[in-house]
């Protein structure tokens, strides 16, 4: 029987990912869907990044930026004495860039089907912006955030390259499900591998097979 | 009840007209935005709600200062109190009926208004589709939920766009009267946009007509229906005429009610709830309408009413002529064939007898 240490900090790295991003992503998703800027393919472009560049060159750049050097770096440790990188912390910093498309483009899609006519009639009602936000826009808009958080939560868990680069394989902080098959991989423990390897397919099967069966108008759009 | 004034001078620019009105409204019961689609009646109306952000220039409603683009002022729509029925309904579709009631009324008492549910409920007949999903009522249903929803945001001024608009003429008919009644419920002026002018005649009492993103003329029904041929601008129905009767005589065994026209007496059946000394409106289409220089013998038709030629629209292009008929003060339009007009030698002045086939109370929709 293989550590289960890895498999319950990939879930917290998940829940924890998914909650700052479900806070982020609800203000940028509702900009992009209602704004007329001309920033916005910028923005949607570089929402979009993570799903086309290799986990490497974000984990490489991630990984600058963490520097106790770097101004970032730097401030986290004036801030928490602990550094940002290979830390549980600068786990979730960079689980919340690479999946933030994961997050943002189901959303956008969904506050985009919603459309203008709900804001605009419940604006007509005396309601305030934020009121129609909270009390129209997002309730129509459920399914699909339990999309986006789904798929944040499932991509979270997946991912490899970047935690790799980030987070090295620090067991209790930073040695999450997918750095542990590699590790047992590594050292030909196929049994263990097998385990966590059948777990994560089982788990990702089912939750996609949820995600569409729950909607199939929220998918991503890039991928 | 006193009327409002809403005073509009404002401009805004689209793809495909530009809007440009600069009018003062007294606002009193129903007044009917009128003219054909892509007029800009919809952008008016969405203007003075404060939907279109990039309208330029003043609104003033009463005492308030909607927007004042030079003075920097621009009140966000939710603070206008104005309710906006819109074409589409647009319940909310993940509340049923009553909490599509409620969204309203929460918001208004938070406004320090008072608006009484039950009334609204039991006014607009809504009481046995409370639990209903938006989504599952069907276009009349969705529409009465809709009018009550807005009556009870309370509002100093309600905007109706088009709300008989992909309805059917039985679903109109049950409408119509819940319309009537929206400024007693709502106990405000009504600004309702139609390009039917059936609905106009049926609804308004004032009209402000509109072409191209400009009005043309605003004022009394009767006034602007008398001074300008409003037929073009209907939608969908051809040539018509609307003019002002009042009931004269009721006689229960033939079923008929006789009605005072500009002098003249015109026979129609008996309206339900029709009252001696009540004034209708008539709607007659322009084809309904024939034309005998002599007073014809016996006939099926009824309403044969002697009329003076006025003016006289004939063109190449078309097989049909317009002309205006003189009925004491009334003028009523007859739609002809130009083979007829040259063979009768109809000119200006001439006296004629006009042959009414079918005159019906306007938004009886049959």
């Amino acid at each position: 029987m293989p550590d289960l240490g890895p498999v319950l900090l990939s879930l917290h790295l998940a829940a924890v990912t998914t909650g700052i991003l479900l806070v982020i992503g609800v203000p940028l998703a509702y900009w992009l869907a209602t704004t007329q800027a001309r920033l916005k393919p910028v923005v949607e472009a570089v929402t979009a990044l993570p799903l086309v560049l290799p986990p490497t060159v974000i984990g490489f750049y991630l990984l600058i930026l963490m520097n106790p050097s770097a101004p970032l770096g730097a401030a986290w440790v004036s801030l928490t004495g602990g550094t940002l990188s290979f830390s549980f912390s600068g786990l979730v910093f960079a689980s919340a860039i690479y999946s933030l498309p994961f997050m943002v483009q189901p959303l956008q899609s969904a506050f985009e089907a919603v459309g203008r006519g709900p804001m605009e009639a419940a604006a007509t009602l005396r309601a305030s912006r934020l009121d129609a936000v909270w009390n129209v826009l997002l309730p129509q808009s459920a399914r699909g955030i339990l999309t986006a958080c789904v798929l944040t939560f499932a991509h979270t868990i997946g991912e490899f390259g970047v935690v790799l680069m980030v987070g090295g394989n620090i067991p209790e902080r930073t040695r999450v499900i997918s750095i542990a098959i590699y590790e047992h991989v590594e050292s030909v423990e196929y049994a263990e591998a097998h385990i966590l390897s059948a777990g994560l397919l089982v788990f990702s099967f089912v939750t996609l097979v949820g995600v569409y069966a729950l909607n199939r108008s929220y998918r991503l759009r890039v991928s | 009840m006193s009327a409002d004034r809403l005073s509009l001078d404002i401009a805004l620019a689209r793809e495909t007209f530009g809007l440009k009105v600069r009018e003062d409204l007294a606002l009193e019961g129903v007044t009917a935005v009128f003219g054909p689609s892509g007029s800009g009646k919809t952008t008016l109306l969405r203007a003075i709600a404060g939907l279109e952000t990039a309208s330029e220039g003043r609104i003033s409603f009463g005492e308030t200062v909607w927007q004042d683009r030079a003075a920097g002022v621009y009140v966000a729509a939710h603070r206008r109190a104005v309710a906006y029925v819109f074409q589409d309904a647009r319940l909310f579709s993940h509340l049923d009926v009553q909490g599509n009631l409620d969204f309203a009324a929460k918001r208004a008492r938070k406004a320090g208004r008072s608006p009484d549910v039950d009334a609204a409920i039991a006014a607009f007949g809504i009481d046995g589709l409370l639990e209903r999903r938006a989504v599952s009522l069907s276009g009349g249903e969705s529409r009465r939920v809709a009018l009550a929803r807005a009556v009870l945001s309370c509002p100093d001024l309600m905007l109706l766009d088009e709300p008989l608009t992909g309805l059917d003429r039985a679903a109109r008919r049950d409408i119509l009267p819940f319309l009537k009644s929206l400024p007693e419920h709502s106990g405000c002026p009504v600004l309702y946009v139609s390009h039917d002018l059936e609905e106009v005649a049926a609804l308004a009492s004032a009209i402000v007509v509109m072409e191209a993103g400009r009005v043309l003329a605003n004022g009394p029904v009767g006034e602007i229906g008398r001074s300008l041929d409003l037929g073009p601008l209907s939608e969908g129905a051809g040539p018509a005429s609307l003019i002002e009767a009042t009931v004269t005589r009721i006689d229960t065994d033939s079923g008929l009610m006789a009605l005072e026209a500009g002098g003249e007496t015109l026979l129609l059946p008996t309206a339900p709830g029709a009252r001696e000394a009540e004034k209708l409106r008539l709607f007659i289409d322009a084809r309904d309408v024939a034309i005998a220089v002599e007073r014809p013998g016996p006939m099926s038709i009824r309403n044969v009413l002697p009329a003076r030629v006025g003016r006289i629209v004939s063109s190449d292009a078309a097989a049909d002529a317009l002309v205006d008929l003189t009925i004491g003060s009334e003028l009523i339009r007859a739609q002809i064939t130009r083979h007829a007009l040259s063979e009768l030698k109809l000119e200006t002045g001439q006296q004629v007898f006009a042959l009414m086939k079918s005159v019906r109370l306007a938004g009886d929709f049959r």
